[in-house]
């Protein structure tokens, strides 16, 4: 019984601890961050920024628009199937359109950039710890949370909400495409319907999340990354993790941020 | 006044102490060799000395100040007078070997690119690699790599010089070059050298003064003529190569006898 009780409160110190260094981790890049950002900043932390935008972002694109049309589909298609019963099909354009907009396309991105981007992270710190790199910085006297997390993040943060509003656009045109060859429904008046829908907080709530998500992307996958310890086993180990926790992390957070913006909504 | 001097370092891991009350002092232009084998704390005793890790007690002072209790700003200070080449040379494998070399210059100065672009040349030269700047360091051989390393802790002329291993997993040819290259440096630019290694002849080759580490303790420091001269049965049984007696373990020794009995019993 006492063995029992001491496996529960390890574990639990063991996570409380894990989400304190994240925090920690996350105050000391955002101190950090201002040497990243472009004209006050270093060139060379800019620099890094958009190249890292780059893999973030533009490599990315495919991948999400894809997804976002595949997801868009699958929606407009379940739910047609449920509401042409009611004889309600056009409510699948507000379905689509506010699903997206408010909670798919955000979600669906992070997922992806989490999988994609996250891993990476955690991958190349974790390499560069165990080949002694990062020490390699710190007595270079550059901190390393200023060097490698600050332009990560920075291009997270902006890279993140970019996609998710190229996801909600692809989602969009999927759910178009779908009225379109199902009920002959013209594209033009598609699109009235869709602007009609959707209010400028869905699309406001939507890109708070997806900030949201991206720190917790760049955050946990940075942090795996600095707690490899060993040899390169560990490295796998942690990319693997990195991932899990991530998404597993964007996940709650899309539940609290969703209760918080369905509590709050004027009505 | 000594450059570095280590008072009654202390330095445990998870309760098992590593370091054991070191204390010793560093002059100005000397060559100091920490020897010792394997497990003896002298990696340990290295990354005290680089602030990578906080003591248990005690303290380390560079140039006068203490390193295990200054401010981050200080410690950026002090790291700039520092260069170091860790054990697996640690180039940082996205940049080329004049970017290695480069980078402390580009962050830290504020010399215009052709003048960073010659002193590169010129540091790349010294240790004989003029003509390989171009080159991934994934491309160098290990001797190469490491001289990199050289060239890199080089770059903003510290005053004091740190080499983890310079010689391990170098055949002997190169290794003696890189010593006749640590020699060369200490003449031309009189820097303070300290060298971590486990190889004799390096060691009695580069060094000034030697101190001796045996399980977390100084078992003697002297110049090498004292060390080699040392009648301290530590000391001399790393000189002489004896190994240690694992047959006087009374358990192995019975598994050694009774082996030798069956083996008589059939033969």
């Amino acid at each position: 019984m006492a063995t029992a009780l001491e496996g529960v409160g390890r574990r639990t110190i063991s996570e409380l601890e894990y989400v304190g260094s994240l925090n920690i981790q996350l105050w000391a890049t955002l101190r950090a961050m201002k040497t990243a950002l472009p004209f006050v900043g270093s060139r060379y932390r800019w620099q890094a920024s958009v190249s890292q935008m780059l893999q973030i972002g533009v490599d990315a694109l495919p991948m999400v628009s894809l997804m976002a049309i595949c997801s868009g589909f699958i929606l407009a298609m379940q739910g047609a199937s449920e509401l042409r019963r009611f004889g309600a099909i056009h409510y699948v354009i507000d379905l689509v359109a506010v699903g997206f907009t408010r909670e798919l396309g955000p979600l669906l991105t992070a997922i992806a950039v989490s999988g994609r981007s996250g891993s990476s992270f955690a991958a190349e710190i974790g390499t560069m710890k165990v080949t002694e790199e990062l020490d390699s910085l710190r007595v270079m006297a550059l901190e390393p949370v200023e060097f490698l997390l600050a332009p990560k993040y920075l291009a997270t943060l902006i890279s993140v909400p970019c996609l998710s509003i190229i996801s909600n656009v692809c989602g969009i045109l999927a759910g178009g495409l779908f009225m379109f060859f199902s009920t002959r429904l013209a594209p033009l008046l598609y699109f009235r319907y869709v602007l009609d829908s959707i209010v400028l907080r869905d699309v406001i709530t939507g890109l708070i999340k997806s900030l949201a998500f991206a720190t917790i992307i760049a955050q946990v996958g940075c942090l795996e990354g600095f707690r490899v310890r060993g040899g390169p086993d560990s490295v796998g180990r942690s990319t693997t993790s990195a991932v899990v926790k991530s998404t597993f992390l964007v996940i709650v957070a899309d539940a609290v941020f969703t209760a918080i913006f369905y509590f709050t909504v004027k009505s | 006044m000594p450059i570095i001097s280590i008072r009654d370092l202390v330095v445990e891991y998870d309760g098992r102490r590593i370091l054991d009350g070191l204390s010793l002092d560093i002059e100005h232009g000397e060559t100091m060799v920490l020897l010792g084998g394997s497990g003896s704390g002298k990696s340990t005793l290295l990354r005290q000395i680089l602030a990578l890790e906080r003591p248990k007690s005690g303290s380390v002072s560079v140039k006068g100040t203490d390193i295990t209790r200054c401010s981050t700003a200080e410690l950026k200070t002090i790291r700039r007078s520092i260069g170091v080449a860790f054990q697996s040379a640690a180039l940082f494998n996205a940049l080329s070997v004049e970017d290695n070399v480069a980078l402390t210059l580009r962050e830290h100065t504020k010399l215009a690119p052709s003048i960073i672009e010659l002193v590169v040349w010129m540091k790349l030269a010294v240790v004989g690699l003029a003509e390989f700047g171009k080159l991934q360091p994934q491309e160098l051989s290990g001797g190469m790599k490491k001289r990199a390393a050289v060239a890199r802790a080089l770059a903003l002329e510290p005053e004091i010089l740190v080499l983890d291993e310079p010689s391990a997993g170098l055949d002997p040819i190169v290794a003696a070059e890189l010593d006749e290259l640590i020699l060369l440096l200490k003449e031309v630019f009189q820097m303070t050298v300290i060298v971590v290694t486990h190889e004799l002849p390096s060691a009695f080759r580069i060094a000034d003064r030697i101190a001796m580490l045996y399980n977390g303790r100084f078992t003697s420091i002297g110049t090498k003529d004292e060390i080699r001269a040392s009648q301290n049965p530590r000391v001399r049984q790393f000189l002489d190569r004896i190994p240690e007696d694992m047959a006087k373990t009374p358990a192995i020794a019975a598994y050694f006898d009774k082996y030798l009995q069956t083996q008589e019993a059939y033969g």
